[in-house]
């Protein structure tokens, strides 16, 4: 999963012509350590529909502020420069791969 | 014989209760499989600092614990797998646990240590913004709540300390306590702490209404029990630590539990089931801290592991063909030894296996024989118990009912009876 920060986040993920999938995560979080293993398995099966990127929230935390985030980890769904779903309460592989799925659809 | 189960125990639960049974377990010799949902740690792993888990000077964090734990019981040859139990069969003989990806999987015994999730408080808000604002892990989210002013719910010690983690991020930590001012549930040291840090505030006499915010957290009502009024708080984050309740949900028509949902055990941390034991948070307990998780652990593995051994015993004693006297005795009943000394002269003069069993160390297998106490003598012929002796023990009427239980057996399978070759001397076996 590639890691985007606040330089390049409206390059990467505002201005991207696939969706994409951001994980918000902190080195601090050991919830969202134990979940991604989960999300490198759903990039694997999903890379070539979804974008994976990956935001660390300790260095970049204006940036979460302002996508919204107030909880970690969490995992949001961009199409066309906007947030179209996320996944921010009980987050797990299975959720995030149903959100997907229906983005996708 | 029915096939031997793949496991001899299966652990449910990472935490710390369930890692130290893994790891006893496979220390002494079990097949033991640990299954965790959320990887390593369990609660523990979302609190940073451990302060007083005896051997740690400096204190330690969750996490690491976790993984310590973990990597002690797989080199004592422990499986761990991620993965989720989705139906447990605890009355079979083997025991069933199906799964979400090993499929379904037999084992001996069951370890179950499934741990608790934070309470919650069911207020207005508190649903509808859990991810947007409201929390229940202070190091999964402090990053996000730098120079903010935050609120945390409770006074116990993991409230007063998630608090002061979050003093180190956000400027302001509002601790709402229903207590008069002055007083905290947590104990002196955390107390003191909390007191002596400028970035903590308290809120007296309070309780949390209502948490207002359109789509994240804009403010929280609280209610001052003493006076009656209502304050509003603007805050960004409100984490909430009220205590726990168990994850027994799944266990409610399986195995007793209290009526807060905490699973009942006995001194060996057995449940109401047989073969099935249960460790740490999610036993009716006095104490419920990681040094108290791991000990319910080790003593779970111990009592599976005599289980397991006593069960094993059982089939070897009754998969032998032929003829076989099983004393059951006890070291603190004299009238037991002229058993011992009349099932071993009968054995030594009709060439018959005799196995004694101590009914003081194996109780369990004292009501699973259904043999109330000692002395009994059964006579066990292929596989079954033809015939229980009781009352005055000797040589002649042990041999008497050997006889007996031989010769109905002839009349009985007069066609296919085998040629049994029964060892010249009689050989004793002990458990």
């Amino acid at each position: 999963m590639q890691p985007v920060d606040k330089n390049n986040f409206e390059q990467e993920v505002l201005g991207s012509r696939q969706p994409v999938l951001v994980d918000f995560w902190s080195p601090n979080c050991e919830k969202c350590i134990k979940l991604m293993p989960a999300l490198q398995e759903l990039e694997q099966r999903y890379h070539d529909k979804i974008k994976f990127v990956k935001v660390d929230v300790s260095k970049n935390r204006r940036l979460a502020i302002a996508q919204k985030v107030r909880n970690l980890p969490a995992i949001h769904l961009y199409r066309n420069g906007e947030r179209v779903d996320a996944v921010n309460d009980q987050v797990t592989g299975e959720a995030v791969e149903s959100t997907i799925k229906q983005v996708l659809h | 014989m029915a096939k031997a189960p793949q496991y001899d125990t299966i652990v449910v639960g990472g935490g710390p209760a369930g890692l130290t049974a893994a790891m006893y377990a496979a220390r002494a010799r079990l097949r033991a499989l640990l299954i965790t949902k959320s990887g390593m740690g369990g609660q523990a792993a979302t609190t940073l600092t451990i302060d007083n888990y005896p051997g740690f000077p400096q204190g330690t964090t969750g996490p690491e614990l976790g993984r310590a734990i973990a990597a002690q019981a797989e080199r004592f040859g422990a499986q761990i797998a991620r993965d989720e139990v989705l139906e447990l069969d605890l009355q079979g003989e083997p025991k069933t646990v199906r799964t979400k990806k090993l499929g379904t999987l037999s084992t001996r015994t069951i370890i179950l240590a499934p741990g608790t999730q934070p309470r919650t408080l069911n207020v207005p808000g508190e649903g509808r913004l859990r991810g947007r604002g409201v929390s229940y892990c202070a190091t999964c989210d402090a990053d996000l709540y730098s120079d903010e002013e935050v609120a945390v719910i409770g006074n116990g010690d993991a409230a007063v300390e998630e608090g002061l983690y979050l003093t180190r991020f956000a400027k302001r930590v509002w601790l709402v306590v229903v207590h008069e001012e002055g007083t905290l549930d947590a104990t002196p040291v955390i107390r003191e702490r909390a007191f002596a840090n400028e970035r903590m505030g308290f809120i007296w006499n309070s309780v949390l209404e209502e948490i207002v915010g359109d789509e994240v957290v804009e403010e929280i009502i609280l209610g001052n029990i003493a006076t009656g009024e209502k304050q509003r708080l603007p805050v960004a984050g409100v984490f909430i630590f009220i205590g726990a309740t168990p994850q027994t949900e799944f266990l409610a028509q399986q195995i007793e539990l209290n009526q807060s949902g905490y699973i009942v055990t006995g001194q060996d941390m057995s449940t109401s089931v047989p073969g099935v034991f249960a460790a740490g948070d999610a036993c009716q307990k006095y104490l419920r801290q990681v040094v108290t998780a791991a000990a319910d652990g080790a003593v779970a593995a111990v009592a599976a592991e005599k289980f397991v051994r006593e069960e094993e015993w059982l089939e070897t004693v009754f998969s032998a063909p032929g003829a076989l006297l099983v004393v059951c005795w006890s070291p603190a009943v004299r009238e037991s030894y002229q058993a011992v000394y009349a099932a071993e002269q009968a054995a030594q003069n009709t060439g018959t296996r005799v196995v004694k069993l101590d009914l003081y160390r194996h109780r369990q297998l004292a009501g699973r024989l259904q043999v109330d106490k000692p002395p009994a003598i059964l006579v066990v012929q292929d596989g079954t118990i033809a015939a229980r002796l009781c009352g005055d023990f000797t040589a002649d009427g042990v041999m008497e009912s050997l006889r007996s239980v031989q010769e109905r057996n002839e009349q009985c399978l007069p066609i296919e009876r085998k040629e049994v070759n029964l060892d010249a001397t009689s050989r004793q076996e002990q458990l």
